[in-house]
């Protein structure tokens, strides 16, 4: 088990450091200069050199990239170009929305994906079946940032239960901090929980027909039993897969929801950096990220070991 | 137990009314776009700065009002000397910053100074080009020499990037801006609001509102429903689109199109072949439609321009009509330039609706006469540098929306790479013309060389779309400069 762990620690930092490299590399060669970026039109070249002298914009490219890495493995994240505040103090305000919106859409998503996915198997080919992917089918089709824009004028406009956008930040309380993540959760949730219902589904049918299971039913436990019990639990490997990487893109990949509900998330905050060419927050945040996937990578696979005892012992 | 609620409720109900009934709502929720990437006008071009601070947070010497004009700001009235080149500011008495400090005399010496330092960054750095030097006569008294007389020097002092700033609070203006203003910085959420409150030690009449909140909406398509729920009450300019109509017919909004100073163009490398030859130029001028292009990149909402001059100023000379829509005429003028059979040509669009949807129609348009334009959409950074600094392109739209700007055809190394000695003659004599009819002569014949030589294809008058809750009252109809001045906003009772 240690082995296992030491091995899996040495590619994860291998991986953050080629990711660094490439994330450079590729912030490099995007056009743009962002000193000119911030002086505009009527700045002259001269005033441009002064403030690219001022970012550091100027300095050789290889020592550029060690001073960044370096202070990246002193959790020193270096400071915007663009807003001149540290980013790790930008990444905390955005976390603060990103983080719960995320949990709060997985279990939305998870609530509902796994009761139907079980539904579905269990009915496997009738009716109720056919309803229920039928709907999830419905769920991954529809453009989430229309959903989106549904459930605004219901709920916000016509209702008026909600605020139709923004984030009033969690000091003004936790319940209207909560309120104003409901709607950009569910809108989040529903495609994903369609998803993972059809994952689900396939798995738990898959399962079903192992012996086992024919096992459990002919030692006379009820089919609700060995449904729930049995077979769910044997099921959730591939489930727990595509959580965590469900999870990954709710962290920053929601960039549309953000736009449609104008959330303050991490999702946003690169895009906007992107096209501020605010190199420095776009290179910082995406290797928080990187960082963020390998260890809810390293989380899913320990999950896999609880579920599944016969992993534990393995290398 | 039912009456007890039902009594309740009506006297709930009554004292909310009666509230109501004396005492007007004094907050206000109003929507930007863009977030600015901080908050100090004399450190940063993107316009968000300057639409939340100005008038609100910092002041000028002088003041540019919704109608363009010049009024006295933290200058109270003024002299100018028989040659035009001395300016004596007598300056408002009792002016603190929002800090507590007393605002002098010092504080304009520094905020001058440090816009024309070497190593100054401010983005409108050629405004205070032509300053020699300022003196601190009294505490209540700045002389500023300039190195020739200037038509547009008051003006010019009331611009987003000549506020005046605090010495010991200039550096940290970017996160905390301290002006002089009737509003200060309450917090920035950063991505998510910026409010002002009221400030309690303003110099002049105190502001209506007692606090101001832009809130950052980025998506066109959010705009109605957070107007429609109450959650914002003004948008100074509505990202509306096609989603206009729909606020159009609520009788809850005002709808009120004004006009900007930005003049949205198709630019040409005036430099580059076959654009260098004047008939390819009046090509393209008589093969567009300016009324196809305004209906799909501006909703129908734009004013045509035949020259690079806001419909609203003074001095504005109608030239739409000099090169009239006309396919034959346009052929014409390539069969003059020795190209009859057309020629192949990119266009390099930024990401905003007007360049993107105008650049389609100019496409189509284009093709009548055999020109085939490729499209590039470009961001904003790619723009600014393959476009603006490299000259790398053939034909992009853009909206300059600078006020007063018709200059930039005579800057040498501007983009455009136009030339025309006789334009620069124009531009330099009204430059030191002070006399304002005069000057006005001189704008007119400015507009009709650039209308004639076609240095740029001259589109439409971007609009300002203003939607705001029909019992808001105070807000600026037009932008002559980008500006949300709420000093004068107020709700009805």
């Amino acid at each position: 088990m240690t082995a296992y762990l030491l091995k899996r620690l040495i590619i994860a930092a291998l991986t953050l450091v080629l990711a660094s490299i490439v994330v450079f590399a590729v912030m490099e060669i995007l056009p743009g200069d962002p000193a000119r970026l911030m002086l505009g039109l009527n700045a002259s070249a001269d005033q441009v050199e002064v403030l690219r002298n001022q970012m550091g914009l100027n300095a050789p490219l290889i020592p550029r990239y060690l001073h960044w890495a370096g202070g990246l493995l002193s959790l020193d994240f270096g400071r915007s170009y663009t807003y001149s505040v540290p980013v790790i103090d930008l990444v905390r305000e955005r976390i603060a929305v990103s983080l719960p919106l995320a949990l709060i859409a997985l279990a939305l998503s998870t609530i509902i994906a796994i009761p139907v996915g079980v539904f579905s198997a269990s009915r496997q080919g009738r009716a109720g079946d056919t309803l229920a992917m039928g709907a999830a089918q419905l769920g991954v089709a529809v453009p989430n940032f229309w959903f989106a824009l549904i459930l605004i004028y219901v709920f916000a406009v016509w209702l008026r239960l909600v605020p139709a956008g923004g984030f009033p930040g969690w000091s003004a309380g936790i319940w209207p901090a909560l309120k104003s993540l409901i709607l950009p959760a569910v809108a989040l949730a529903l495609p994903q929980a369609a998803i993972l219902g059809r994952v689900a589904r396939s798995a738990l049918i898959e399962v079903l027909n192992e012996d086992y299971i024919r096992t459990a039913r002919a030692k006379g436990l009820p089919y609700r039993a060995v449904l729930w019990r049995h077979a769910l639990r044997n099921a959730m490997i591939p489930v727990l897969t595509i959580l965590g990487l469900q999870f990954a893109f709710l962290l920053a990949g929601t960039i549309i929801i953000e736009n449609v509900f104008y959330l303050p998330g991490l999702g946003r905050l690169i895009f906007q950096a992107i096209t501020q060419r605010d190199l420095i927050v776009v290179e910082s945040i995406v290797m928080l990220l990187v960082a963020a996937v390998i260890l809810i990578n390293l989380i899913v696979d320990f999950s896999y070991a609880i579920v599944d005892p016969r992993l534990r012992g393995r290398q | 137990m039912r009456l007890w609620k039902t009594i309740l409720a009506a006297a709930v109900l009554s004292l909310a009314a009666a509230t109501s009934a004396f005492a007007a709502r004094t907050d206000l929720t109003l929507g930007i776009v863009l977030e600015p990437p901080h908050l100090d006008p004399t450190a940063g071009a993107a316009a968000a700065i300057g639409e939340i601070t100005y008038a609100n947070v910092f002041e000028g010497l002088t003041r540019i009002d919704d109608n363009g004009q010049v009024q006295p700001g933290l200058a109270e009235s003024w002299a100018v000397s028989d040659d035009g080149k001395v300016y004596t500011f007598k300056l408002r008495s009792g002016v603190k910053f929002h800090d507590g400090s007393a605002f002098s005399a010092d504080d304009v010496k520094f905020s001058l100074d440090r816009a024309r330092a070497k190593d100054s960054l401010n983005p409108q750095k050629p405004l205070f080009a032509h300053i020699t030097d300022v003196t601190a006569v009294d505490p209540a008294t700045v002389k500023i020499t300039l190195d020739g007389p200037q038509g547009d020097f008051l003006y010019d002092m009331g611009q987003v990037a000549a506020v005046i700033v605090g010495k010991a609070s200039a550096d940290g203006n970017k996160d905390k801006p301290i002006g002089t203003g009737p509003f200060k910085l309450d917090h920035w959420a950063k991505g998510s609001e910026i409010t002002l409150v009221k400030n309690p030690d303003y110099w002049g009449t105190p502001a209506a509102l007692d606090k101001a909140t832009f809130r950052i909406v980025p998506d066109a398509a959010a705009a109605v429903p957070a107007l429609l729920s109450g959650d914002i009450q003004a948008f100074a300019n509505m990202p509306a689109q096609d989603a206009l109509a729909q606020v159009q017919s609520d009788p809850r909004f005002s709808v009120v199109i004004g006009s900007t100073e930005g003049e949205t163009i198709l630019s040409i490398n005036n430099k580059k072949p076959p654009f260098d030859k004047l008939a390819v130029r009046q090509a393209l001028a008589s093969a567009i439609d300016r009324s196809a292009i305004i209906a799909a990149a501006s909703n129908g909402l734009g004013k045509p321009i035949g020259s690079h001059f806001s419909p609203g100023d003074a001095g504005y000379v109608d030239l739409t009509g000099v090169y009239p829509h006309d396919i034959a005429k346009a052929k014409a003028y390539l069969k003059e330039a020795g190209l009859e059979n057309g020629f192949s040509a990119t266009i390099k669009l930024p990401p905003v609706p007007y360049a993107r949807d105008g650049g389609q129609v100019i496409q189509s348009q284009l093709k009548d006469i055999g020109v085939n334009l490729q499209i590039i959409p470009v961001e904003w950074a790619e723009w600014l540098s393959q476009v603006f600094t490299n000259k790398d392109y053939d034909l992009t739209i853009v909206s300059h929306v600078e006020p007063n700007d018709i200059d930039i055809y005579s800057r040498p190394r501007y983009y455009f790479q136009y030339d025309n000695p006789k334009f620069n003659d124009v531009i330099k004599e009204l430059g030191t013309t002070v006399d304002k009819d005069k000057r006005l002569e001189l704008l007119g014949e400015a507009q009709k060389i650039l209308a004639h030589d076609v240095p740029a294809v001259y589109l439409f008058e971007l609009p300002k779309i203003g939607v705001w809750d029909a019992k808001l009252q105070g807000m600026w109809t037009n932008w002559p400069i980008e500006a949300d001045d709420l000093t004068k906003v107020k709700w009805a009772d």
